[in-house]
């Protein structure tokens, strides 16, 4: 008996929860948000922490180091008395930074909520970087840098991001190891002195408790943290042209890691809408061209994917896939053909249809959770945008044409505009790889 | 200060807030479906998932990678789908989905706007009935899977270590010990027979459980899958067979050497007692979170803070690091990852030195309790989302016949004692084990 799929019910119109938008005396911003659901709350610490125009390099090791190092004491606690403390009020909670921003974020215990606040407030305040603890740290990210470094993926990053941006700040997002050697815990102070302050960050609180109660709690905690520092811009990111493919021998490589980087625009921009789902219908999603074309045509890579992501500086859009060495030029071959397709080539009206309802769906389903929405709300606050874009960039979506996506594909996804980076096995891949692109090599 | 026994200045969460009562209602159909549902109207979201009763654990000799295999091919079509329909209709309506292969298990799911509940029972009850097969598809998916095991495996540093290479050592039978991401012989060996005859076996509703997580009325679930499930003809299956073996009499050791890796590690694994037995086993789960998780365990205390000879230390219950989601035979696990100049036997001694204080010292009841507090908030964040409470509560029907563990674990592991934890440490032994050596660089 044949049977057919049985249709979509009725959309349901979209409830967004109220963000409470408040900023406290000492210039931080907070976002708190009651959303039922497990006695959790969700924390979200953003911290302006671009690298300075000059000494990217330094400023990149400092700030891993000092992350890395941040719960390692303050004037109050030691580094096992912090430990102790997170794991008693069921804290998941970490430091890291990136090229934009130094984040405190994870989960805890509600009712552990106002502890874990009192400590992040000693931290701000008065985080330590006993000489030992830092040694310690700083041996440890050296290894783990190298184990990092051993990944295809990781070579391939780094060697698109120095491609992609030249002497901007985003060339660099991993500390070399040279420069994390020499830290010392007086140099991690001071970046703290001068870096970590209340004006231009943003605190984002998401549980089953009221944003007055969440605010009262944020504001007691961190009355004390009053710094102020310098405010160091994001540059903005070079625009891009596309360069010559780059080819990083990995000798004996079973596989060829592929990436391709671009410029992509901003939320804000006009043709983001358009150009998100130019994405989607290219490799954004499992039922994109590219996924059909290399994995389940071909057969050539598992994990074929593209998206756009949104460093302060600049949009930017990245594919990649992981092809074996073997077929490395047909994939590339596949890869150039679907670009060039997505940018020459109206496409089908249903292609869009189905984008759109993933693009639309996916949101959705992406605020569904406490840590889905704190995650969604803090970078769209560090983006300048309020939960209102959540009900609005549907809208954009839904206004799409099949002439939208054809002029943002041609204007983001060609080819030519794209820089590729290739990691493999130069000796099998090189020679068939100069047969389709001007081809350097490293 | 001993200080991996210190106490929090902060006080410890109150255990009133862990308390779940997530409802749960289950039915069965005639065919012997097991359905559980967990509504909950809360956000206007869906996850549906199918759990059958067949892992890697389950291939026969000569077919090592065929439960991971054959999952890639429930997607390639089935009674009255195309290869990439089940995506697209998935997706297309505004869903994700995905599966994947444990050793006791494997699953099928989505999370949908909850307005596609019955298309997605729709969708996975069409591969309940039939998969659609082709030599083509075959062909294609070995070639996917052997990308897979490039990107994952032969193409990573540390790819594999330890959850396919310490097996072997631990165990004896083929069930227990082969690579269950399959040798490229044996994969380009499956024909489209293979794949019927474990289709028929495998697949059968009376070998499944199918929940659904979310915004659903129960009712209305019910009488949808009986539409969408029920007329699937009944197929006998059998209960899976024990795969225990006997402990460990002495130290067994192997070194495996990986050339894309800078720096060396070493992994160690005991048996633990019968994950069924769950009053018995969970003090092994909470000992795993003593020894490793957070700065204040015992392991990293002592080898990154105080020896400083290792770069980072995990531990955990399950081939796959998941405690509750396999069956007798399961082990415990510790990672430890080192500098070149360390000799592993320099940090298999300290660790050996942390097992026996805790064996032999105790543990004062607060850092139990710490602990937990930490495995607890772990725990209801991986449910906050549809997904995971669809997830938990269809391995917990499967293994344990009871998707209401769901609600009840945050109460079980507060119960668990500083003596039990302390009876669990003296169990890791250093001859009932295996150790195994990662070395970087090729074979010497």
């Amino acid at each position: 008996m044949t049977r057919t799929a049985p249709a979509l019910a009725k959309a349901k119109p979209v409830r967004l929860p109220a963000v409470a938008d408040t900023v406290l005396d000492n210039g931080l911003r907070v976002l708190a948000v009651r959303r039922p659901g497990v006695p959790l709350a969700e924390v979200r610490l953003r911290i302006p922490f671009a690298a300075p125009a000059k000494g990217t390099a330094t400023h990149v090791a400092r700030a891993h180091l000092l992350a890395d190092t941040f719960l390692s004491g303050t004037e109050q606690r030691d580094a096992n008395q912090i430990a102790v403390d997170l794991q008693a009020v069921g804290a998941t909670f970490g430091v890291n930074v990136d090229s934009d921003r130094l984040a405190f974020g994870g989960s805890v215990l509600l009712d552990g909520l106002g502890g874990l606040l009192e400590l992040l407030g000693e931290l701000l305040t008065s985080a330590t970087f006993p000489k030992r603890e830092v040694e310690g740290e700083r041996d440890r990210l050296v290894q783990e840098l190298a184990i990092h470094r051993s990944s295809a993926g990781v070579v391939a990053r780094e060697a698109l991001f120095a491609r992609l941006y030249g002497s901007h700040p985003y060339a660099q997002d991993l500390p070399a190891s040279d420069d994390v050697q020499g830290i010392r815990p007086k140099q991690l102070r001071a970046l703290h002195a001068a870096r970590v302050v209340p004006a231009g960050s943003i605190l984002t609180i998401v549980g089953d408790l009221t944003p007055a109660r969440a605010t009262a709690v944020i504001q007691k905690a961190l009355a004390d943290w009053t710094a102020v520092g310098t405010d160091v811009p994001v540059p903005e990111a070079p625009p891009q042209s596309g360069r010559p493919a780059l080819l990083v021998d990995r000798p004996g490589a079973v596989q060829t890691t592929m990436r391709f980087g671009g410029a992509a625009p901003r939320r804000t921009d006009e043709d983001f809408a358009a150009t998100s789902l130019a994405n989607l219908v290219f490799g954004g999603y499992f039922s994109s061209r590219w996924v059909s074309n290399i994995r389940e045509d071909k057969g050539y890579t598992y994990s074929p994917s593209s998206g756009i992501d949104h460093p302060l500086g600049g949009s930017r859009f990245v594919a990649g896939a992981d092809v074996a060495t073997d077929v490395t030029a047909p994939a590339l071959l596949e890869t150039l053909y679907e670009l060039g397709r997505i940018a020459t080539v109206p496409v089908k009206q249903e292609e869009l249809d189905r984008a759109r309802r993933y693009a639309i769906g996916t949101l959705a389903l992406g605020t569904a959770t406490q840590a889905g929405l704190a995650g969604t709300l803090s970078q769209l606050a560090a983006s300048g945008l309020s939960i209102d874009w959540l009900r609005e960039y549907p809208r954009q979506l839904n206004a799409v044409t099949v002439e939208d996506v054809l002029a943002a594909g041609a204007r983001w996804l060609a080819p030519t505009v794209l820089t590729p980076v290739l990691v493999g096995d130069s000796a099998t891949v090189a020679a068939s790889l100069r047969g389709l692109v001007e081809l350097e090599t490293q | 200060m001993p200080s991996s026994t210190g106490t929090s200045v902060i006080g410890v969460p109150t255990l009133a807030s862990r308390k779940l009562s997530y409802p749960i209602e289950r039915g069965r159909l005639k065919n012997g479906l097991r359905v559980v549902v967990l509504p909950d109207r809360t956000s206007p979201v869906v996850a549906v998932a199918v759990y059958y009763d067949v892992g890697m654990r389950s291939e026969p000799e000569g077919r090592t990678g065929f439960a991971h295999l054959f999952e890639h091919l429930m997607f390639q079509g089935s009674a009255n789908l195309k290869k990439t329909d089940h995506f697209s209709y998935v997706q297309g309506a505004g869903g994700v989905l995905n599966g994947s292969t444990h050793v006791d298990y494997t699953n099928y799911y989505e999370v949908l706007p909850s307005t596609a509940t019955e298309l997605a029972l729709f969708l996975e009850a069409d591969r309940m009935r039939s998969v659609a097969l082709t030599q083509e598809n075959l062909e294609n998916q070995v070639a996917v899977v052997q990308n897979e095991i490039r990107v994952n495996v032969q193409n990573r540093p540390y790819g594999g270590f330890p959850w396919l290479q310490i097996p072997p050592v631990l165990f004896e039978s083929f069930a227990n010990t082969h690579d269950g991401y399959g040798s490229f012989v044996d994969l380009e060996a499956a024909t489209l027979e293979d794949a019927q005859s474990f289709f028929d076996r495998y697949y059968a509703p009376a070998n499944a459980v199918l929940t659904v997580a979310g915004d659903v009325d129960p009712d209305q679930v019910m009488t949808w899958v009986e539409e969408q499930f029920g007329d699937i003809p009944k197929r006998a299956v059998t209960s899976p067979p024990a795969f225990t073996e006997p402990e460990l009499t002495e130290e067994r050791r192997a070194v495996v050497h990986d050339p894309l890796a800078p720096a060396p590690a070493v992994a160690m694994a005991w048996r633990t007692p019968n994950p069924k037995a769950l009053a018995a086993y969970l003090p092994h789960v909470v000992l795993a979170e003593v020894l490793t998780d957070g700065d204040s365990a015992r392991l990293q205390d002592r080898l990154l803070l105080k020896d400083r000879i290792a770069t980072s230390v995990s531990g955990y219950l399950g081939i796959m690091g998941d405690p509750l989601d396999a069956r007798d035979p399961t082990p415990m696990m510790l990672e430890v990852h080192h500098a070149p100049e360390v000799a592993a036997d320099t940090v298999i001694s300290a660790v050996d030195e942390e097992l026996s204080r805790l064996a032999t010292d105790g543990l004062g009841q607060d850092e139990v309790d710490r602990t937990v507090a930490r495995m607890t908030s772990r725990y209801l964040r991986d449910i906050d989302p549809v997904l995971g409470r669809a997830t938990h509560a269809a391995v917990f029907e499967q293994q344990r016949g009871k998707a209401e563990l769901l609600n009840d674990l945050p109460g079980l592991l507060a119960k668990v004692t500083a003596a039990q934890v302390r009876k669990a440490a003296g169990t890791l032994g250093t001859d009932n084990r295996a150790v195994l050596e990662l070395r970087p660089g090729g074979a010497a």
